[in-house]
């Protein structure tokens, strides 16, 4: 199975529903302070949507500054992100972002920490999105 | 005389340039951004729509919002400011400040509502049913001796279910409207409320799991059986409170539905696991778009349903190209 690299505030929402997929994972720090991960595989981006209604500030400016590093944004293969269906329009927009800049399929949305049944989608999902992938590849 | 001044009984003053816990900051600047008033929607543009509800239905609309009322009102009076005597930081109380005022917004926004739509003596009529309903008194009555708890954390557990849970019974009824197109501007304002109530208790959430880090597991297990019992005993009140307001039109078992939807997103604001199977939360997909109009569009690729997408060769960015 392929690499997950994810981004959680302190809130911890979204570490919480990585730690559940027990899948090998790379964290982007929430300090930036800290280095970012060195990844050299391709991975899915798991992130959260922050931002209100003009739908400014949706991804975390710490993952834009891991993205803007030209061999980090050419290994991301797909893009999940958690949201609230109670931003309306603004749900999960993380996602759609991440999906249109770097071109890559936005494969599943969450809201909060997920449920079991996201857990198990994307499980199976990343399984079979993996396996698609290395076909295609070869 | 020398008076000595104990330390404790000190005042600070704020200090917005030293921030102990980012997230008051950053909840701060969501919430300031999110401000709004009632008087920016054009809820007078409902006056034909509201016209073409039956007069059953028009009660049901007023009674649910003065259900809501009062919530807002206990929120702003008791509960929020039950949270700044217990918040740790300068900057968590001013959030709760924030959190206390705009929950005014919202209990004002009803009476717009009212006086926009609706005639008097049936606003009359509505607020003497709100004194009067068993199960509206008693969810009130639930939250408010939890708000007398002693334990903070016990406090906030009941702020949090009252914010992500007990308003849902009510706002179904104004997406509902709004899904066959009917006051669809009240339906605009209630999706404002409604945003707002995400951050609080998203918010207050947090707080709760920063508080909890400093027990051991057998008081943090003792706080999460204390959580898991009363959204029980809510969740019974609300049934039957949701059994009284839409059994007439026949929507009982969609609104339930959304309960239960709603329960597990207050229980992932306190951190804790869903309680209801996804089979007791598939709301009704109008309701659903009603709440957030991409809702329906599909985010899982997963499925084989979702849209294609061609890769296509990454472009070059900047953080200037991004949208923060």
């Amino acid at each position: 199975m392929g690499l997950i690299v994810y981004y959680s505030s302190l809130s911890e929402n979204t570490h919480r529903f990585v730690a559940k997929l027990g899948l090998r994972v790379a964290r982007i720090p929430v300090s930036t302070g800290d280095a970012p991960p060195d990844v050299r595989e391709p991975f899915v981006l798991i992130l959260p949507t922050y931002c209100g209604d003009d739908g400014k500030g949706a991804v975390p400016k710490q993952v834009i500054r891991f993205l803007n590093d030209a061999d980090n944004r050419s290994l991301i293969r797909g893009v999940i992100a958690a949201g609230n269906s109670n931003f309306g329009e603004t749900f999960g927009l993380a996602g759609d972002v991440i999906s249109r800049k770097c071109q890559v399929p936005y494969l599943y949305r969450f809201e909060l920490l997920g449920t079991e049944e996201d857990v198990a989608n994307v499980i199976n999902g990343l399984e079979r999105f993996w396996t698609s992938q290395r076909s295609n590849a070869l | 005389m020398n008076i000595a001044i104990k330390p404790a009984s000190r005042v600070r003053a704020i200090n917005w340039n030293r921030i102990e816990d980012d997230k008051d900051l950053e909840v701060w600047n969501r919430l300031t951004g999110n401000f709004w008033l009632p008087e920016k929607v054009p809820l007078s543009n409902d006056i034909p729509s509201w016209a073409t509800l039956r007069p059953e239905e028009q009660q049901l609309t007023i009674r649910v919002f003065t259900g809501l009322t009062l919530l807002d009102t206990i929120q702003t009076s008791i509960g929020a400011p039950k949270l700044m005597e217990d918040a740790i930081t300068p900057h968590e109380e001013a959030v709760y400040s924030n959190i206390s005022f705009m929950e005014a917004v919202h209990a004002r926004s009803y009476s717009s509502i009212f006086s926009t739509l609706c005639s008097t003596p049936d606003v009359d009529d509505a607020y003497r049913w709100s004194e009067e309903n068993e199960h509206l008194q008693k969810k009130s009555a639930l939250i408010l001796e939890q708000y007398r708890n002693p334990d903070p954390l016990k406090r906030k557990i009941a702020s949090v279910f009252l914010e992500s849970f007990l308003f849902y019974s009510g706002f179904y009824l104004p997406m509902f409207w709004s899904s066959r197109a009917k006051l669809t501007n009240t339906a605009d304002m209630i999706r404002l409320i409604i945003r707002d109530e995400a951050v609080h208790g998203y918010y207050i959430g947090y707080k709760f799991q920063k508080g909890l880090e400093w027990l051991n597991a057998e008081k943090r297990q003792e706080i999460k059986d204390f959580a898991y019992e009363l959204l029980f005993e809510l969740y019974d009140n609300e049934a039957k409170y949701t059994e009284t307001l839409y059994d007439g039109v026949g929507l009982t078992e969609d609104v339930k539905k959304f309960l239960h939807y709603n329960a597990n997103k207050a229980l992932m604001n306190l951190g804790y696991e869903a309680l209801f199977p996804p089979e007791a939360c598939k709301v009704n997909p109008a309701i659903l778009s009603a709440l957030s109009p991409n809702a329906d569009e599909n985010h899982d690729f997963f499925s084989g349903s979702g849209s294609s997408y061609v890769i296509g060769k990454a472009v070059a960015t900047e953080d200037d190209d991004w949208d923060f």
